[in-house]
């Protein structure tokens, strides 16, 4: 029902509520410190680590210290894996030592753009359908890829708006806009979302949440950008529910003029 | 050469402006960018250098630590201190001496190491690498090689056991000075040394590490070259990342002379310059260069620092055999650490797994 849309607006992915529609990261950081206030911050209450980056297996690493399993779902991401077999293996590495059972899955086997591979995740992702995780694939903005890894049994599907780290915006914009229309598990824009509008903009479309990383952890202040952040994605979650009237190329006067008595 | 040089020499003030102005300048426009007109544009090169490394790499810096292996070498390389010819005192580590070093990395906080050798296949050679990479194995999650040009099979075993970076400088793209200083040995061979980048892009190395020695030859015509080599390697092998090093010529004890000096500003205008044009090379400093510059290089163009090193073999446990440079930043793991957090980044010791590295 669209009151209850209204009054009782979670995002929720495979049965789990979240009351924030920002997703967020914890690459690029200066420091675990700032990188716990920026998360905290944005009110997100999911939020990816990379592997490669953490050392599971010992309970004193830095970075897993600073963020409370408590107060946030962890998303073990996959990056850094080049083809399914490396994607899979890691995913079991975080279930062995930390028992996650929730994978953002990136398979990105070419280093520069970061783009990820169509083939190796559909395989990654019905493996690890499989094997019971819940999946969270990182995909190209492809609407046809979508739906396989919908059919697969992924939980969500990720499309990016531009590659990776680079703030280029929505820039696969008309792509995502085939993927919410066509989508049955929420659609959240990941990658290339470098300033709140960019998330404001993708929410006015329709997508589910954003996943915001390199924007918040670069800017001078990431506390308040986090922040920022968080308010763009209400924002655009917001217009997006009042059913906003779209925009025109032609000026439409906000008095309209039809119907009105006119003196000869 | 000539030709390259005569166009970079001959670059106006306005065709610098053209490549600045272009959203993403490429290998092409490196001419321009590393220039004698382009001097003038330094700080808005080094702003724009700062702005991408920002994006690309965030506030972070990796740290990682040389482990050499073996000072022998059938080489006489004029600058080397590792040369057929110098008077040092030779050594190699079996596996076990190795795994002790190691240990003393690993205490130190490394989990990304670098192994390195001089040329001497028949007295330490790829079988003797593969062993250690076996032994320290599970000590690290990175281990990159900067050995000796090696077959493709060599290079694919050395990838199976674990190894996930090749670094092969070319030394000098300039084939006359190649030839100078280049006496004796395998190394002789110009041809020999650049395929076995190909054999180790094959390979499927996740890293591919080049650079050129400056000092050799001009900065400006290897700064083009070395830009080139790096785009037709990231084109050819797509799986991996390329990065560079820019050692400069440091004394050996062996009296060369540098024939090309390359000054401070000339070192950070040439990696702020590839900065732009390879917005997603990583960018190596070692202890060659002074701390205050290495501090200085942080934030501009650099991802990747070595610390602590030590640059003999067993130079972690022992001193007395021959090492290959003197290392200029003597500061321990430690205070690099500190210095990189008090400028704002996260030294990064770990950013890959061995569950990545294992085939």
């Amino acid at each position: 029902m669209i009151t209850s849309r209204h009054e009782d607006d979670a995002l929720v992915i495979a049965g789990q509520r979240f009351d924030s529609r920002l997703l967020t990261g914890t690459g690029k950081f200066s420091d675990w410190r700032t990188m716990a206030d920026a998360i905290l911050a944005s009110g997100s209450g999911l939020v990816t680590v990379a592997l490669r980056r953490v050392d599971l297996g010992d309970p004193a690493d830095s970075m897993m210290s600073h963020l409370s399993p408590s107060a946030y779902r962890i998303l073990p991401n996959t990056s850094g894996a080049r083809d399914a077999g490396e994607a899979v293996r890691i995913a079991r590495l975080a279930r062995a030592a930390g028992g996650f059972d929730w994978i953002k899955l990136e398979v990105t086997p070419e280093p520069n753009y970061m783009l990820p591979d169509p083939v190796e995740t559909l395989k990654a992702a019905e493996m690890l359908v499989k094997d019971g995780f819940t999946v969270l694939p990182y995909i190209n903005a492809d609407p046809m890829l979508a739906r396989r890894l919908e059919e697969a049994g992924c939980a969500t599907v990720m499309p990016l708006g531009a590659p990776i780290g680079t703030s280029r915006g929505l820039r696969t914009r008309d792509q995502i806009g085939i993927i919410i229309e066509q989508s049955f598990v929420p659609v959240v824009v990941d990658a290339g979302l470098g300033l709140p509008s960019h998330a404001a903009e993708a929410m006015e479309m329709g997508a589910d949440a954003c996943l915001v990383n390199t924007a918040i952890a670069i800017a001078d202040d990431p506390v308040r950008m986090a922040r920022a952040f968080a308010a763009g994605v209400r924002a655009g979650r917001e217009a997006f529910l009042a059913g906003h009237g779209g925009t025109s190329r032609l000026a439409q006067p906000s008095s309209p003029e039809s119907g009105h008595v006119r003196g000869d | 050469m000539a030709a390259l040089a005569d166009r970079i020499d001959s670059t106006t003030g306005e065709q610098v402006r053209r490549a600045l102005a272009m959203e993403r300048p490429g290998p092409k426009e490196v001419a321009a960018l590393v220039s004698p007109a382009s001097r003038a544009f330094l700080p808005e090169i080094e702003r724009r250098a700062r702005q991408v490394t920002l994006h690309r790499f965030g506030r972070v810096v990796q740290l990682f630590a040389p482990l050499y292996l073996s000072n022998r070498c059938t080489n006489r390389c004029a600058y080397c201190g590792f040369a057929a010819d110098s008077d040092i005192r030779r050594a190699d580590l079996t596996p076990v001496r190795a795994l002790e070093n190691a240990r003393i990395l690993h205490e130190q906080g490394f989990r990304h190491v670098l192994l390195v050798t001089g040329e001497d296949p028949a007295y330490y050679g790829a079988g003797d690498i593969e062993a250690v990479v076996r032994v320290v194995s599970d000590l690290f999650h990175s281990i990159s090689i900067e050995v000796f040009p090696m077959s493709a099979q060599d290079y694919a075993h050395l990838a199976a056991a674990g190894v996930d970076g090749l670094t092969l400088y070319q030394e000098t793209y300039d084939l006359a000075t190649y030839a100078a200083v280049h006496l004796g040995g395998r190394k002789r061979s110009y041809e020999h040394r650049l395929e076995a980048m190909e054999h180790g892009g094959g390979a499927g190395f996740r890293t591919l590490g080049i650079g050129a020695l400056l000092g050799l030859s001009f900065w400006r015509t290897e700064a083009v070259v070395l830009a080139m080599h790096a785009a037709y390697l990231s084109r050819r092998f797509w799986r991996s990342r390329v990065a560079l090093s820019f050692p400069r010529l440091v004394d050996a004890g062996r009296g060369f002379p540098v024939a090309h000096p390359v000054s401070d500003d000339d070192l950070s205008h040439m990696m702020c310059a590839l900065r732009l044009a390879l917005p997603d090379a990583e960018m190596v400093v070692s202890t060659r260069e002074p701390a205050w510059l290495r501090d200085r290089l942080v934030g501009l163009a650099v991802t990747r620092m070595s610390a602590g090193s030590r640059t003999s073999p067993d130079g972690y446990i022992t001193s007395g055999a021959g090492q290959q440079f003197s290392v200029l930043d003597d500061r321990t793991p430690a205070q690099v650490a500190d210095m990189l957090a008090l400028a704002g980044y996260d030294p990064v010791f770990k950013d890959l797994d061995r569950a990545l590295r294992a085939r």
